[in-house]
């Protein structure tokens, strides 16, 4: 994309006022979407962004420019504006020799999708359409979308480093609605890995279909969501979230520095049920959130952030690491090339326990068991979190009986992780996810095996 | 100094895409171009100075009732004709709607607005770190218990032009500037959070004071809050809470949900759906509206709208396509995500008619009941198909007509479609907010609240 004699006079125009460290962050994106909706494709659409983020730091300032102007005089332009926006002084000039990292895919694509015929992927959308409606004669509208991406990256800073990646994703995404005499329903799910077309050897679409369809249906009986705090077991592979909410984002190191996070000097101490032990792991093949490099041109790896309860470190992007002098965990991760890195999660799991998951349900006499969660959210501050449940049923006497309604769980972080007491061992990883953080967007997985937590609070609307 | 409007140029780009359209085509092209500054101070200096430059292209292609879109992050011209190519290749794939067409002229008079303001353009880079810094050191004087997490100021100059082969032919430009701060606030081993902001059209506009006041107050308000007993209770949703309410409920009431099946409130047209107390509209025109504007996604002028008139659904809102399919007249709500897609029909500056007390005065007349100022979660826990309705909340206990302790971690939930009959009153301290929905209190009965 960009040869590496003209990235180092781009670092070394960043590096004019005076900079400590400059970076450009380079990439380019190609993607394809199709929609179904109403019975039939709406629309394809196709799109391209290119351009490159220049970063330079000076103290505790940071300047940010970018421009889609990938030429040599629009990367020294960016340059200069983002030198101009950290001045500390006149730096004079600094010569730079990047030496080339090579990037070992975590990934490997069998069919890029680029390459696949635009035909072929609507047909994905048609059998999905068609698989949703034969669930049930319930079922009143199906939208579904496709999508891909490939983005080439290339990342180049003032300490040498380039690094340089490819990027594919391939996702499919499945909504319906049913309809009946209670009203309407609505059931989703999703596949998306960082995989290429070869995805769909590897998945039913039809199975896709069914379950979003299924999972509308399913509601149309449900009786509403029960009210107030009781145990709930949360089915392997969806709730992955609730760690993503309830921890993930309080071990996050540039909120911890702040002290905007209620795991702030934590570590070394027990903070969750010694059941837990959670990883986030940037290097797990094919997954959403997976990557062979950091958007600053680290390593992905795999970090232990609880293990046995006890919690060992926080995730550390450049700057944070760089200021406390600690090493960067790979989770350095930005939207785009417009904007700046941040610390983020990537694949985020809690590790097997020994329970059989029938018997969690068996020992429970009477609470919520979730089968399907949609979002959340959490305030890293307070630890209150919330996610959605999407597929839920109420447990009676260690038995599944009754769907319920759609609606919230509430709780706080820390204390939800004291109150795991029940592991399984049917490890899953969820939907694919995207995790937004301070306006940006970034692709992210979780995942666990079915657990048990001892009181949460259902914020339904039934006594 | 002032610059030129140059959306014109950009108009000139669009009107060259347009001109490329085959016989039988329909062609729509929609470009931007934009401008932005972000500071970010903490601790007394510069964290971040970030200077953004974007620009893109989009471009929408219809044949024979199949539609093909294609879009990039760039004017360079030899991608343009790239983009059109690609569009034109999408719409193969397409299948036929026969409803799919661009928007067309349809006589409705503009109302215009002031969106630009060249004061804001005079604005130096040293002032706007010093309203970020202004704004740390007023919200930390605030409140002795009040820490800063970070201070921010923004300003976005944006162009758009759009132009089709059925003779929409527009351009405009607008700019502003935004402060926020969030904030902590700590008592021994608790925190709690807050923000403040504050919008303008240049920076003497900013009230730097208000955002820091609120920042201090809602982070301190919470703290010692408990966890509250799950009950049935009157709701007091603060001016901010009413407006994402507001936002949920003008997503159900447009035209597209209704055609593709996905409305609640689709064959209620002339159904009392909400308290007689109840009048909402969609109204862009109104020069007060954070979100006003002249024309709509589509190339439209914007209008006024009454959605609900006195509790009785009026109309939906439209875009020109889901107004062909009902057989009405399109609203003027083409609304646009960005460069790439095409516009959907979405309501574009929402305000419930208020009524006339102040908030204290509605709290004195509620036994028992919740002031809710913040919500968590709207993403996750409400579903404007089904209606189901449930929110993690935060506030304060209302005994006896009076304000007192603070509560959190806890949820509230209804439907949305006993939510808008439950309405009891709704209050006269109308708030225009940085938000498409404006604010105003909102009192609603027997909600569940979900605590200990």
């Amino acid at each position: 994309m960009i040869d590496n004699d003209v990235l180092e006079r781009v670092l070394s125009a960043g590096l004019r006022t005076g900079a400590e460290f400059a970076e450009v962050f380079a990439s380019d994106w190609r993607g394809t979407s199709v929609g179904l909706d109403d019975g039939r494709i709406e629309q394809m659409s196709s799109g391209r962004n290119r351009g490159a983020g220049i970063r330079v730091i000076n103290g505790e300032t940071t300047g940010f420019a970018h421009t889609a102007d990938l030429s040599e005089a629009g990367l020294l332009a960016a340059a200069r504006v983002a030198a101009e926006a950290a001045r500390q002084g006149d730096g004079g000039t600094r010569v730079i020799a990047l030496s080339e990292r090579s990037t070992k895919s975590v990934s490997p694509i069998e069919v890029d999708p680029s390459g696949v015929s635009k035909s072929a992927k609507v047909e994905l959308l048609r059998r999905v359409d068609e698989s949703a409606r034969a669930t049930g004669g319930a079922i009143s509208q199906v939208s579904a979308g496709y999508s891909d991406g490939r983005t080439q990256i290339v990342i180049a800073n003032s300490d040498g480093l380039v690094a340089r990646d490819e990027r594919i994703r391939t996702l499919l995404r499945v909504s319906a609605v049913a309809n009946g005499d209670t009203g309407m329903q609505t059931g989703f799910d999703s596949v998306g890995h960082t995989m290429g077309f070869e995805l769909f050897d590897k998945v039913q679409v039809e199975e896709i279909a069914r379950v979003a369809a299924q999972r509308a249906i399913t509601k149309l009986k449900a009786r509403p969501a029960p009210s107030g705090a009781m145990p709930v077991v949360i089915k392997a592979g969806s709730g992955g979230v609730l760690f993503h909410e309830a921890c993930g984002h309080g071990l996050e190191a540039d909120l911890v520095a702040k002290g905007a996070s209620v795991y702030r000097g934590k570590v070394g101490e027990l903070v969750a049920s010694p059941l837990v032990t959670l990883v986030d792991d940037g290097t797990m093949t094919h997954e959403w959130g997976a990557i062979a490099i950091d958007d600053e041109g680290h390593p992905s790896q795999y970090n232990v952030l609880i293990e046995n309860g006890v919690l060992t470190d926080y995730m550390w992007d450049f700057l944070r690491a760089r200021k406390e002098g600690r090493r960067q965990s790979g989770n350095g991760r930005r939207q785009s090339y417009k904007d700046l890195p941040m610390v983020r999660m990537t694949n985020t799991y809690v590790l097997n326990g020994h329970d059989e998951p029938d018997d969690i349900i068996k020992d429970t006499a009477s609470g919520v068991y979730v089968a399907h969660l949609g979002g959340g959210s959490v305030n890293t501050a307070t630890g209150d979190f919330v996610f959605g449940m999407t597929e839920a049923y109420l447990i009676e006497n260690g038995e599944i009986t009754e769907p319920l309604r759609e609606g919230n769980l509430i709780g706080n972080g820390p204390q939800v992780l004291r109150d795991i007491d029940r592991l399984g061992n049917d490890f899953a990883m969820g939907n694919p996810g995207t995790c937004g953080k301070d306006g940006q967007g970034v692709p992210v997985g979780d995942g666990q095996p079915t657990l048990r937590v001892k009181s949460l609070t259902i914020g339904g609307t039934a006594a | 100094m002032s610059s030129p409007d140059r959306s014109i140029e950009l108009l000139a780009i669009a009107d060259r895409v347009v001109a490329m359209a085959k016989p039988g085509e329909q062609v729509e092209a929609y470009v931007s171009r934009s401008l932005s500054t972000d500071v970010r101070v903490y601790e007394g200096e510069v964290e971040h100075f970030v200077s953004a430059q974007s620009e893109g292209i989009g471009i929408r292609v219809i044949r024979d009732g199949r539609t093909g879109t294609s879009y990039a992050g760039t004017l360079d011209p030899s991608q343009i004709a790239e983009v059109l190519a690609e569009a034109r290749d999408n719409l193969t794939y397409g299948e036929v709607d026969e409803w799919a067409g661009l928007a067309e002229p349809d006589g409705v008079a503009v109302v215009p607005q002031t969106l630009w303001d060249e004061r804001l353009e005079d604005t130096s880079t040293a002032r706007k770190i010093e309203l970020a810094k202004e704004l740390e050191r007023r919200a930390l004087a605030a409140d002795g218990r009040v820490r800063v997490d970070d201070s921010n100021y923004s300003d976005a100059f944006g162009e758009a032009a759009v132009a089709t082969t059925t003779g929409i032919r527009v351009a405009g430009r607008e700019n502003g500037c935004y402060l926020s701060v969030g904030t902590l606030a700590d008592d021994g081993d608790e925190t709690q959070t807050g923000f403040g902001f504050a919008v303008g059209r240049n920076t003497d506009e900013l009230d730097v004071d208000k955002a820091a006041r609120e920042a201090a107050d809602r982070a301190t308000r919470l703290l010692g809050a408990t966890k509250p007993k799950s009950r049935r209770v009157t709701v007091v949703l603060d001016p901010y809470v009413t407006a994402q309410f507001l936002g949920i409920i003008g997503s159900t009431l447009n035209g597209e949900s209704v055609v593709k099946g996905r409305s609640l409130f689709a064959n209620r047209l002339g159904d009392h759906v909400a308290n007689p107390l109840v009048t909402l509209l969609d109204d862009p025109t109104n020069p007060l509206a954070y979100t006003a504007t002249d024309i709509d996604g589509e190339g439209l002028a914007a209008r006024r709208n009454v959605l609900i008139d006195a509790g009785r659904l009026e109309m939906f809102v439209q875009s020109s396509y889901s107004a062909r399919r009902m057989g009405v007249a399109t609203t003027g709500n083409g609304v646009r995500g960005g460069v790439g897609g095409a516009p959907s029909a979405g309501c574009l500056a929402l305000q419930v008619v208020p009524g006339s007390r102040s908030q204290a005065e509605i709290v004195a007349g509620i036994d028992d009941g919740i002031l809710i100022q913040q919500v968590q979660g709207l993403h996750s826990g409400v579903n404007p198909v089904s209606g189901d309705f449930s929110t993690g909340a935060a506030g304060l206990l209302i005994t006896g007509g009076t304000v007192g302790a603070p509560v959190r971690e806890f949820t509230i939930a209804s439907t949305l479609q006993k939510m808008l009959l439950d309405i009891t009153e709704v209050g006269g301290d109308l708030e225009w907010l940085p938000m498409r929905a404006t604010g105003v209190s909102l009192v609603i009965h027997d909600v569940t609240m979900s605590g200990a």
